[in-house]
């Protein structure tokens, strides 16, 4: 990406912002990107103007920091892009945004000393989601080439770099899926609960006992992340997919993964995703069973080091205690990295998945 | 509330969960979800849209009932005001 216009300012001059606040949203030739803003304080001046098409690079506003004087000199919020000058990243990783379209501006860097990496670049570039109104006005390759190209590049990568190995696991939902009906039932329909929802939820509540799989791998050594962010896997009717984070999806309740799940897929299907939300997960989940798909074997999207799928829910025959009986029974994968983890706890991941979808309650 | 008027109002709905496919090519016998690539989130999506839309209670344990475009009408049809 080269410029990109801007198409609408959502602050005005004297606005108070605080950091993570959307305050702008500019075109790429890719999509619409919501610009962040990385520091509270107030907007004192909007420097470029709705329509205005700049170079990447270019400070679309100033921003006074809390606690300065108002004559503070101008802080750049960054329009595509903060001043390349204050980019620290590493030469690939620089060259790969540009064949890539991505701006480095948005990227949290996980090298040392926040440096981006080739792998931040291709997290950040793959999930980008080409607009609603881009699609409707030109249903054209262009928009879906980006993304695809991004894919491809990630998953490429991933097939060439990482050792995967995969395990499953057949998990009886009987008591989740009694337990999720009770709780539906009491709720209006605006507020019921998927249940994906426990899924994702009984994946974060695992990692906490197996933390190795809630990692990047980066700089040839397994780098634990301290939040257990679940990227949920996301396909877009125009074809690709995005995989936002449900950030700290260990400390949330059912019904705030739900509520996270519906905010993130539905902005995630209209375009209007945040750029840290794209690359933030830690772990990927990805569910198509919808599709009839039995049984997942994914690909590890780097620098994470795991990737969990869900199959059908199908009703079967199901021993225990010495009985038969039909019960609903899942297909739950783990992609691993070998480098990161042994297939040991990775089994022991999965025991502790399936624990936690034994109860619930406790979800 | 004729059967035309809840079948717009499900077409309506579906406009805006799937706008790029054409629900009116939909046979009454065909599943919905399958037909549209409707994932479990926007058939929810789907269900609270028609029950904003018509009023309609429906309990989790009917979504099974609500598959083609003919049961769905049906299902309406008998309990909409």
């Amino acid at each position: 990406m080269q410029a990109g216009k801007l198409v609408e300012w959502l602050v005005k001059p004297g606005d108070h912002v605080k950091r993570g606040d959307t305050i702008a949203v500019v075109e790429t030739d890719k999509s619409n990107v919501e610009i962040e803003v990385f520091q509270s304080g107030t907007i004192e001046q909007l420097i470029v103007k709705q329509g205005q098409k700049v170079p990447v690079g270019t400070v679309l506003a100033s921003i006074r920091g809390e606690g300065e004087p108002a004559a503070a000199a101008p802080v750049p919020v960054a329009a595509a892009a903060k001043p390349a000058a204050r980019i620290n990243a590493s030469p690939i990783s620089r060259k790969l945004a540009r064949e890539l379209g991505v701006d480095l501006s948005t990227i949290k860097g996980t090298g040392p000393h926040g440096v981006i990496q080739r792998a931040d670049v291709e997290r950040a570039a793959a999930p980008a989601p080409p607009t609603a109104p881009a699609i409707l006005a030109a249903p054209a390759v262009e928009p879906l080439s980006g993304m695809r190209r991004a894919i491809a590049a990630a998953m490429a990568r991933s097939n060439r770099e990482i050792p995967h190995y995969y395990l499953e696991t057949r998990i009886d939902l009987h008591a989740a899926l009694g337990w999720l009906e009770q709780f539906n039932a009491r709720r209006p329909i605006t507020e019921r609960v998927l249940v994906a929802a426990l899924l994702i939820k009984a994946v974060a509540r695992a990692l906490t006992e197996v933390p190795e799989l809630n990692a990047y791998w980066v700089d040839d050594r397994p780098q634990p992340q301290e939040s257990i962010n679940v990227g949920i896997a996301v396909s877009l009717r125009q074809g690709g997919l995005v995989i936002p984070a449900i950030h700290d999806t260990d400390t949330k309740s059912i019904e705030e993964t739900m509520e996270a799940m519906r905010d993130l897929i539905t902005r995630a299907r209209s375009g209007h995703l945040k750029s840290s939300e794209l690359a933030d997960s830690t772990i990927t989940v990805t569910n198509l069973g919808d599709l009839g798909v039995e049984t997942v074997y994914g690909v590890i999207y780097p620098p994470q080091v795991a990737l969990v799928g869900f199959g059908k829910t199908i009703e079967q025959a199901w021993v225990e205690s010495g009985m038969v009986g039909i019960r609903p029974i899942v297909s739950a994968t783990l992609a691993a990295d070998h480098r990161a983890t042994d297939g040991h706890r990775g089994a022991q991941f999965l025991t502790a998945l399936n624990q936690s979808l034994q109860e619930p309650d406790k979800l | 509330m004729t059967e035309d008027q809840i079948r717009a109002a499900i077409f309506e709905v579906l406009r805006k969960i799937a706008p790029e496919a054409d629900a009116k090519s939909l046979s009454p016998d065909d599943d919905l979800r399958q037909a549209l690539d409707i994932d479990s989130f926007d058939f929810l999506n789907f269900l609270v849209g028609v029950h904003e839309k018509l009023s309609v209670d429906i309990p989790e344990q009917d979504y099974g009932k609500l598959r083609t475009l003919s049961s769905i009408i049906d299902y309406l049809s008998a309990r909409v005001a």
